[in-house]
């Protein structure tokens, strides 16, 4: 059997991703290539990887047996992997922590990030801070509105936050912004991307750094359960949690990977954030070629999610792939399944999880009610819900 | 021969640089694009750059980003722009008009459909500023096959290898991006940009227009003693934004008989 083996050298995963910068991003990117190649098999680099995932971050995360929502949902055992446990609540702590380490092999004494939600600006500025590097974030200036406790923890962290005012004023805006700065200042700054998109080597590399995940949770699954998962799933918004996890498993026979977009308000209303499963075309965004929300002039259409980091009109180049070589499938939860799923978590498990992972965790109900009681559903849990109890209170017309 | 190489050749001839303004078309509004344009052409343009916008312009800075955002409020589109450009010959056959924008609008359409309407509207040169020629050599086929002469960026971090890279993909000219950075940035830096452009011009014969940084007449007659062409971008810009109804058209003749000014008085080194 011939393994996978994506991207091709210049970072096309078939006809999807790719380099698709201005001229004055090339050097930059090759240089991060070369470097990248250099460092990603290098024992030492991987050593000081592997020791701040697991004394700085706490890995590996537990993988956890959802008992009693099992029950509840009365079908397929439901397992999480709790990346909702690591140190500042998510996922994205695990890229950053790469890229910082690879930034400061560079020699680039400043860090820039672009953030939706702000739990990629957090961890960014967590590990500048842990590093010593000044640290840059962009964030829409309605972003910066709507999640102004991740705004003061990246000041305490000692992060600049600056509000993006163009465009529609969240995360794609962000990007904008982030990538004027790195061609203005690329002589000593290193862009963190926080998702699997971007040119290349990005949507590689960040594939790479969170694939601690899925190998985890091989092993993990072993132990637990003596067999690995009948299904993985996963949220996807630029997708980077989802080819963590997914990536370890796409050479595993008989384990469907499963990715959840934000169907929104629903995908009829096209008010979603939801390319793939709504077959959006293929365009150009960001660097890389891939799904893209847009109007018939090709330009970018205004997205929808209750949840912030689901709210992105593209998505990572590797799963438009995975879409049409048909070895993941693609679905969409609604705000509404999704904020069900959160409370049913909350209530039955005594975990709050992410508005983003209750997209997951809202698609794993459904399926698993479809299974049977010896077969598993492996959600990943990609971060806590913390920073969402704001959102929640307004929609459930509460005052905090 | 195109329109830009012949317009090159005969600006050689007189021993002048080239004086390439541009606009995004449908800023402030779509009505005043042909007639700008015309305006442009009578105050001194060779050529004019036309900028399609974009929802997401990256490369470009504040200024652009907001022209690009004042077209679209009135939903000015590639279909659009090449109406407008369709509209603008029919009074004036003889200026070479270079599209500028970036990929997805064109693979929204397809890269043949959107040679064959640039054709079919009379464009002479496009500038996509996220295809690098490694991303685009059907595109540049396409274009090539249509006499369209693909223009490309070089920048002051393209190493010389690169330069011969895109030189061989490239027609019309190649458009030397002046600074680091987007469009609108201050600080440039004419002895760099001089011994740069000396080192492109052993790469290649393809004339060599310098851009980026370009705000008054003494740059653009720093940068027409050595290039062969000047792009003036967000300082005309500038001057749309700043403008009402009224006095649109005459400020921006007045902007460009300034820079004309400043570039037919560079002396050629």
């Amino acid at each position: 059997m011939k393994l996978y083996d994506m991207p091709d050298a210049r970072g096309h995963f078939g006809q999807y991703g790719g380099t698709f910068v201005a001229e004055t991003l090339v050097e930059a990117l090759d240089e991060l290539r070369v470097m990248y190649e250099k460092y990603r098999h290098d024992p030492e680099f991987l050593a000081e990887f592997a020791y701040d995932l697991k004394h700085f971050v706490g890995r590996p995360s537990p993988i956890y047996h959802a008992k009693r929502l099992s029950d509840k949902v009365g079908g397929a055992q439901i397992y999480l992997k709790r990346e909702d446990l690591n140190h500042t609540g998510a996922h994205k702590i695990n890229n950053t922590i790469g890229q910082a380490l690879l930034a400061k092999r560079m020699g680039k004494p400043r860090v820039i990030a672009e953030t939706g939600a702000g739990q990629h600006g957090v961890a960014t500025a967590t590990i500048a801070a842990r590093l010593g590097l000044e640290c840059v974030v962009y964030m829409g200036s309605e972003d910066v509105k709507r999640q102004a406790p991740n705004v003061f923890r990246m000041k305490l962290l000692g992060a600049t936050v600056v509000p993006v005012e163009s465009g529609s004023k969240t995360l794609k805006d962000a990007l904008n912004e982030a990538m004027r700065d790195w061609v203005t200042n690329v002589h000593n700054t290193f862009y963190i991307i926080g998702t699997v998109a971007g040119p290349h080597p990005y949507p590689m590399m960040v594939r790479d750094f969170q694939s601690v995940i899925g190998t985890e949770a091989k092993v993990q699954m072993m132990e637990m359960a003596g067999r690995q998962p009948d299904a993985v799933v996963a949220c996807v918004g630029g997708g980077s949690n989802a080819m963590g996890i997914f990536y370890p498993y796409i050479d595993v026979p008989n384990v469907r990977l499963i990715g959840v977009e934000a169907a929104g308000h629903g995908l009829e209303t096209g008010m979603h954030a939801a390319p793939l499963t709504a077959n959006s075309p293929v365009g150009v965004l960001h660097g890389n070629r891939t799904y893209l929300m847009q109007d018939a002039d090709g330009n970018i259409i205004e997205t929808h999610s209750v949840s912030a980091g689901l709210d992105y009109p593209g998505v990572g180049p590797e799963h438009a792939w995975l879409k049409d070589i048909k070895r993941a499938e693609y679905v969409a939860i609604t705000d509404d399944e999704a904020m069900a799923a959160f409370h049913n978590l909350c209530r039955t498990e005594g975990i709050i999880p992410a508005l983003e992972s209750s997209h997951a965790l809202a698609y794993a109900e459904k399926l698993a009610k479809t299974m049977r009681k010896d077969e598993i559903v492996l959600v990943n849990l990609s971060g806590r819900g913390d920073k969402d109890i704001n959102t929640v209170a307004k929609l459930a017309n509460i005052t905090l | 021969m195109s329109r830009i190489q012949a317009t090159f050749k005969t600006l050689k001839q007189q021993g002048k640089t080239a004086l390439i303004p541009y606009i995004t078309a449908g800023d402030p509004h779509p009505k005043h694009t042909v007639d700008l344009m015309h305006t442009l052409v009578k105050n001194g343009a060779d050529m004019i750059e036309l900028g399609i916008p974009f929802s997401d312009p990256m490369a470009d800075g504040p200024v652009i980003q907001r022209a690009s955002e004042r077209a679209l409020v009135h939903k000015v589109g590639l279909t659009a722009v090449l109406e407008m450009v369709k509209a603008f010959r029919q009074m004036d056959q003889t200026t070479p008009i270079i599209l500028m924008g970036y990929a997805n609008p064109i693979e929204a359409i397809g890269a043949v459909n959107f040679a064959d309407r640039a054709k079919s509207a009379d464009v002479d040169g496009v500038i996509t500023v996220d295809y690098p020629p490694e991303e685009c050599g059907e595109f540049v086929k396409e274009l090539r096959a249509r006499d369209i002469d693909p223009v490309f960026l070089l920048s002051p971090t393209t190493e010389p290898s690169r330069v011969d890279l895109i030189v061989n993909q490239a027609s019309g000219f190649v458009y030397y991006v002046s600074l680091k950075g987007v469009t609108g940035a201050a600080n440039l830096d004419i002895a760099e940009v001089s011994q740069r452009v000396a080192g492109i011009r052993q790469q290649t014969n393809l004339p060599v227009g310098v851009g980026f940084g370009i705000r008054d007449a003494s740059t653009a007659k720093a940068t027409a003693a050595i290039a062969d062409a000047v792009v003036v971008g967000s300082r005309m810009v500038q001057v749309i934004e700043a403008s009402n109804n009224e006095n649109l058209l005459s400020n921006v003749a007045t902007l460009m008989q300034e820079l004309k000014t400043a570039v037919d008085a560079a002396v050629k080194r």
